[in-house]
């Protein structure tokens, strides 16, 4: 098809063009590449589908139940998640609460000259750390170093103030608040880190304009900064609640495992993925139907917070580029 | 073909005036936005062709089209024909990458490859397949280049170690290396500074026994010292968008010294820019 | 810290008002540095006891035995670091080339089009997949396939988590390489491919690198994918002279796991130094990746 050029005699032209060879791994090179793409629309897909696909005997077995339900007992044929969902719930906005906080004041402490360049790479680097530690060795801190710590404050909280809901039960060992701690800190550094990002894409002239009134360093920063970067921070938000609620180890280790709602801070209690991690290596098959079932609840509700939280991320980016 | 091959034979005889690309440019779009209409630039063997022209009259649209380039920007469209070789570049069948095999670009950043001196200079011969010393190629094109004394014991050293306007003559030995028939140069000094610059423009001067380059320039000063033939265009802003068009074109004593159109006379003397 | 904003034109009646402002400034400010300390507490718990519980027990015997019974004294973790090398690895063989391939067309071929655009959000989406989901994954299509626990069943679990972590990061490598370098890489009538792996990778190798192992260190931690997919064993996936991948597979991850909940202090000190091993593998993954990071072109 491709006829060469041909230089004029005389000339020392070692010009070729490619060979048919190289214009067909060309094509299947660019076809690999495709494909590459394709197996990640594939995943997700096959995600959801054969995920629910496995729920569906279980959903139509037990239907509603499974949600409404509060036993978990395979011998008597009870499967009741609900326990387990508020677990979820409790324990993740009880994270983003305390994780929130901090996250957020480590974003603005590290973008908004509170510190010299080498000391806020310092406190960067103990926050990349913090992300980087294993899931399970939280865990393993959490059974041996939170748990005695929070102890006696447990237990003067509960002696003193048993009348407060939250502190209705005595800290037994593991339980939601050692649970919640935990997580707090492993969605600290998403949340730093996003919100850090989101400081950051405020323009210079706003910020420059903020100072130029006459603003406090602090007025500038909540009056100007944050509501600036609001989008940006609350989209780090839900990517945070996004990563608790779907956080096993560390939940499975500290949280107790008991199928119980309470409203008490020091009670154990239970989450869909702690659920899903103790009882799918023994399960029998009907088990399965159902962990499958509760497999699917788990992820409705973090594929839900997590495309919200794209969403905001996406919007905010759009709002700062414009 | 035969009769072609006939018509050739009525042509007159072939003096120093040969061109090799014939760049007959009717409309360039990007989408729908016309660039460049009804410009024909015809480039002389041997000879430095200098573009010039007031910013956004197209002149880098014209010159990236003669190898095909703007194929890599979405939406780009071409009415016309640039024949070179004896084909043309916009024929059928014709793939964009076999065209840029055979006409060299220097660009106006200066743009190394991430590797080294020798590999940089080496990068065309290798992609076509040149069989023999690459070595004695790669010293003759930093010597093209006038490069060679510079880096001839650092050729192992990364080609971003140095100067820009080392770099940029590193750039022009790469594109020399496989001795393409035609260099084009996008404002190939607008990134350097007075000493840089001069050193490329003597280049270009010299390169020109052996090749035919066809330069974009900002600085009329600049197609004065170094283009045989200038082309001057300009922007037709009557429609509502800025379309470039070819104005005219001659041996570049006569663009500056009397040209023939108003706009050019009104150009080069700095009325408008 | 605050010397700019307690300006000399402070007019007397604004006097008091500058005052409070400024209380107000400090208490904040000392919040701030609180919260910053504060949470550095926790990194340095958790290194402290790792150093200290880990270190006391970690020794060349627990790095090559297995696992000790319930009263048995000794043991290690051999083969649960083993089977950690091995399943990362199978993780790494899926999703790091078809995540660098699915990453030059997000960049490079098609970075508009409307199956980019899908598939970086469906990236994303994927990054906050809760990890036991992966696991459930895995466990339907290889575990109920095969009928067995096993390695392969733990490293597809893991390139799940992997995949998009290996895709964003190698987009954002591939999209660095500075556009003039590709422009001369197509001058000189490269194919798209011939300027992808010419120039493109290349030149984006160590960033492409990094984000690579962040994937790579976050996969050998993971725990929550393996429980029901590889499971654990007690035992070496070498055994009387050949490789059975098909069983069910130790790792460091799991094995922590385990033996936290067991009433054995034996055991504990084993989760302890597991732990130290595993915090050691992935801060030294980290550390490389970022020397890889900091390196331009």
């Amino acid at each position: 098809m491709n006829q060469p050029f041909i230089p004029p005699p005389g000339n020392h032209s070692v010009c070729q063009p490619p060979t048919s060879t190289e214009f067909v791994l060309d094509r299947c090179f660019r076809a690999l590449a495709r494909f590459g793409v394709f197996v990640i629309l594939a995943l997700v897909f096959a995600l959801i589908f054969v995920i629910g696909e496995k729920a569906i005997p279980g959903m139509q077995k037990y239907g509603l139940d499974v949600i409404t339900g509060s036993v978990w007992d395979p011998n008597q044929h009870l499967y009741g998640i609900l326990p387990a969902i508020w677990g979820t719930l409790y324990s993740s906005l009880m994270a983003l609460l305390i994780g929130g906080f901090f996250g957020i004041m480590m974003a603005i402490f590290l973008t908004q000259d509170f510190l010299p360049a080498r000391l806020a790479a310092v406190f960067r680097t103990i926050v990349e750390l913090l992300a980087a530690i294993p899931s399970v060795v939280y865990g393993l801190w959490g059974i041996f170093f939170v748990i005695p710590a929070i102890r006696p404050l447990a237990d003067w909280l509960h002696q003193s103030f048993d009348w407060v809901p939250f502190f209705s039960t005595s800290l037994s060992g593991p339980g939601l608040l050692p649970a919640a701690l935990v997580l707090a800190i492993m969605i600290l550094p998403t949340i730093a880190a996003v919100s850090q990002d989101a400081l950051r894409a405020v323009p210079l002239k706003t910020k420059q304009a903020a100072y130029g009134l006459g603003t406090t360093h602090w007025e500038a920063i909540l009056k100007v900064m944050v509501p600036t970067a609001s989008t940006g921070i609350f989209g780090a938000l839900v990517l945070g609640l996004g990563r608790a609620l779907g956080e096993t180890m560390a939940l499975a280790m500290l949280v107790g495992n008991s199928n119980q709602i309470s409203l008490s801070l020091f009670s154990p209690a239970n989450t869909l993925a702690a659920v899903l991690a103790l009882n799918f290596p023994e399960a029998g098959p009907t088990e399965v139907e159902v962990l499958m079932y509760a497999a699917l609840v788990l992820m409705a509700i973090t594929l839900t917070v997590n495309i919200i939280g794209s969403m905001i991320m996406l919007m905010s980016n759009r709002g700062a580029k414009s | 073909m035969n009769s072609m091959t006939q018509d050739a034979v009525a042509q007159p005889p072939m003096t120093e005036k040969t061109v090799v690309m014939d760049c007959k440019l009717d409309k360039i779009f990007y989408g729908n936005f016309m660039a460049v209409r009804d410009s024909h630039v015809p480039i002389e063997k041997n000879k430095i062709t200098g573009f010039i022209g007031p910013s956004g009259c197209g002149k880098s649209t014209v010159l990236r089209s003669l190898n095909r380039m703007n194929d890599l920007v979405e939406g780009f469209r071409f009415d016309g024909h640039v024949h070179f070789l004896g084909q043309d570049v916009y024929g059928k069948g014709v793939d964009p990458v076999v065209v840029r095999r055979y006409i060299g670009m220097v660009f106006q950043q200066p743009n190394p490859f991430a590797m080294s001196i020798f590999d940089n200079v080496a990068f065309g011969l290798r992609l076509n397949r040149y069989k023999g010393d690459i070595g004695d190629r790669v010293k003759g094109a930093l010597q093209g280049a006038a490069l060679w004394e510079e880096v001839k014991d650092k050729l192992k050293v990364s080609g971003q170690a140095l100067s820009g306007g080392q770099q940029q003559r590193l750039c022009i030995a790469r594109a020399i290396a496989t001795e393409p028939e035609v260099l084009l140069m996008d404002e190939p000094c607008s990134a350097l500074d007075p000493i840089a610059t001069r050193r490329v423009e003597e280049l270009m001067v010299e390169l020109k026994q052996k090749f035919t380059i066809a330069l974009v320039t900002h600085n009329m000063q600049q197609a004065i010292r170094v283009a045989d033939t200038t082309a001057f265009f300009s922007v037709d802003i009557s429609e509502g968008t800025r379309t470039g068009y070819l104005v005219e074109m001659g041996p570049t004593d006569q663009i500056f010294g009397e040209p023939r159109e108003k706009l050019t006379r009104e150009y080069i003397n700095g009325e408008f820019s | 810290m605050n010397a700019r904003v307690l300006a000399p034109v402070a007019v007397p009646s604004l006097q008091h008002k500058m005052e409070g402002r400024s209380l107000f400034s400090v208490a904040l400010s000392g919040l701030a540095w609180v919260c910053a300390l504060l949470a550095s507490v926790p990194l340095l718990s958790v290194l402290y006891l790792l150093i200290t519980r880990g270190g006391a027990r970690l020794s060349m015997e627990v790095l090559t035995e297995l696992p000790p019974a319930g009263f048995e004294m000794g043991g290690g973790f051999g083969n649960a670091l083993a089977g950690t090398f091995v399943m990362v690895g199978i993780a790494a063989l899926i999703a790091i080339p078809v995540g660098i391939m699915a990453a030059i067309f997000l960049a490079e071929l098609g970075p508009s089009s409307k199956m980019a655009n899908i598939a970086r959000f469906s990236a994303k989406t994927l990054t906050g997949l809760p990890s036991i989901l992966a696991g459930v994954f895995a466990y339907a299509i290889v575990v109920l396939t095969t009928g067995t626990y096993s390695a392969p069943a733990g490293g597809v679990a893991l390139a799940v988590l992997m995949l998009p972590i290996v895709v964003l990061t190698a987009e954002e490598a591939i999209k660095m390489v500075p556009k003039i370098m590709k422009d001369a890489a197509y001058g000189m009538g490269c194919t798209r491919s011939q300027v992808i792996w010419k120039v493109i990778l290349p030149t984006g190798l160590p960033a492409i690198l990094t984000g690579v192992m962040l994937a790579v260190a976050r996969a050998a931690g993971e725990t929550a994918p393996l429980l029901f997919t590889a499971l654990f064993s007690n035992y070496w996936l070498y055994q009387d002279g050949k490789l059975d991948l098909m069983n069910p597979t130790a790792s460091l991850a799991v094995l922590i796991y385990n033996f936290s909940g067991m009433p054995f202090e034996n055991q504990i000190e084993l989760a302890w130094a597991a732990s130290l091993v595993l915090v050691l593998i992935v801060l030294v993954i980290n550390v490389v990746s970022r020397y890889f990071g900091r390196q331009k072109f």
